[in-house]
């Protein structure tokens, strides 16, 4: 495999170039998310799927995502695995059912996923060809069992769902990256700065999601263009592996050769 | 007769098809999904599948979403 290969990402049988997949809620109007989809360089981008408002004429938000951009449809609002499953085969309808972000969340507090309904749905779903992205807990077990179910990738939770607060479940997510490697190790969700995504990359994350920090900055389209940066910094630091951290000094220079030897 | 329409109740005519409900509310029919009693509608399924007094109607669209 030459050089170029290794650094690009596989999912489902496709071909990515870019390791930054981009949210599209919670942007001040299409206009922005727009300039920020096309800043970010993302070539994922997720939707969710919901009632249209029949008193309302309201845009639709996929006239702003350009046509040569993959869309990954979640199943946000989804409680259990047969509502996930149901949202899945709206998208499929809609012609828009490739890649599925599996989001079942039974609480509004603090958005955690369940894992054993995410399990059930990826069964369901991957055995009926859909390229399935489960958002989970992280936990190895449920990992391993997402990835027999047919997973495409596993996208454990950094921190919680537009909380900004970074990598908090880091010790968990080395562990995913250290055992499982079947599939692209994904963290999605509470990614809150440039220097949390780096950080992510640099400890061997294949790739990460973003919307809260990018949606909710003052210039989104700056912003988003600051995460490709930090996610390429992480992504070559990975690569080119970081020498290791020690508990004591270790001089650049030798001590001896001038003054020392006085 | 009586009819939800996502999750709100609405008074409509007799003897309507999805196809002709579609047609009085302003939306782009390439990405919208019909979920009649349950049951995701395909397109070419709209112009025959009339409504009946206590259905179930969902029109679903594309979001912003994480």
């Amino acid at each position: 495999m030459n050089n170029l290969k290794k650094t690009n990402l596989f999912i489902g049988g496709k071909e990515y170039t870019s390791r930054f997949f981009l949210g599209t809620g919670k942007f001040k109007d299409k206009q922005e998310m727009l300039k920020a989809i096309i800043s970010s360089k993302a070539q994922i981008v997720t939707v969710a799927l919901r009632r249209i408002d029949v008193d309302k004429n309201e845009e639709n938000i996929l006239s702003y995502i350009p046509k040569d951009i993959t869309l990954m449809t979640n199943t946000s609002g989804a409680r259990n695995a047969k509502e996930a499953v149901r949202i899945a085969y709206m998208a499929r309808e809609a012609g828009y059912g490739n890649l599925i972000k599996i989001e079942i969340v039974n609480d509004s507090k603090y958005l955690l996923p369940d894992n054993y309904e995410t399990i059930k749905a990826t069964q369901i779903l991957s055995s009926d060809g859909f390229v399935v992205l489960p958002y989970m807990h992280p936990d190895l077990y449920v990992a391993r069992e997402l990835v027999k179910s047919g997973a495409a990738a596993i996208m454990p939770l950094g921190s919680l769902i537009g909380s900004n607060q970074g990598l908090e479940m880091e010790m968990m997510i080395k562990i995913l990256i250290d055992e499982i490697n079947e599939v692209p190790v994904i963290v999605d969700a509470g990614i809150g700065r440039p220097s949390h995504a780096a950080y992510a990359m640099e400890i061997g994350v294949d790739a990460v999601l973003v919307n809260t920090a990018v949606a909710t900055s003052e210039n989104p389209p700056l912003m988003a263009e600051s995460f490709v940066k930090a996610i390429e910094a992480g992504r070559s630091a990975y690569i080119a592996k970081m020498g290791n951290v020690l508990g004591v000094a270790e001089a650049s220079s030798p001590l001896s050769g001038f003054l020392y030897d006085s | 007769m009586k009819v939800l329409i996502n999750g709100k109740e609405k008074e409509l005519a007799e003897n309507l098809s999805i196809e002709k409900m579609l047609s009085a509310i302003d939306i782009n029919r390439e990405v919208v999904v019909i979920e009649y009693n349950e049951k995701i509608l395909k397109k070419n399924e709209w112009a025959e599948t009339f409504i009946k007094n206590g259905d179930i109607v969902e029109i679903i669209s594309f979001v912003g979403g994480g």
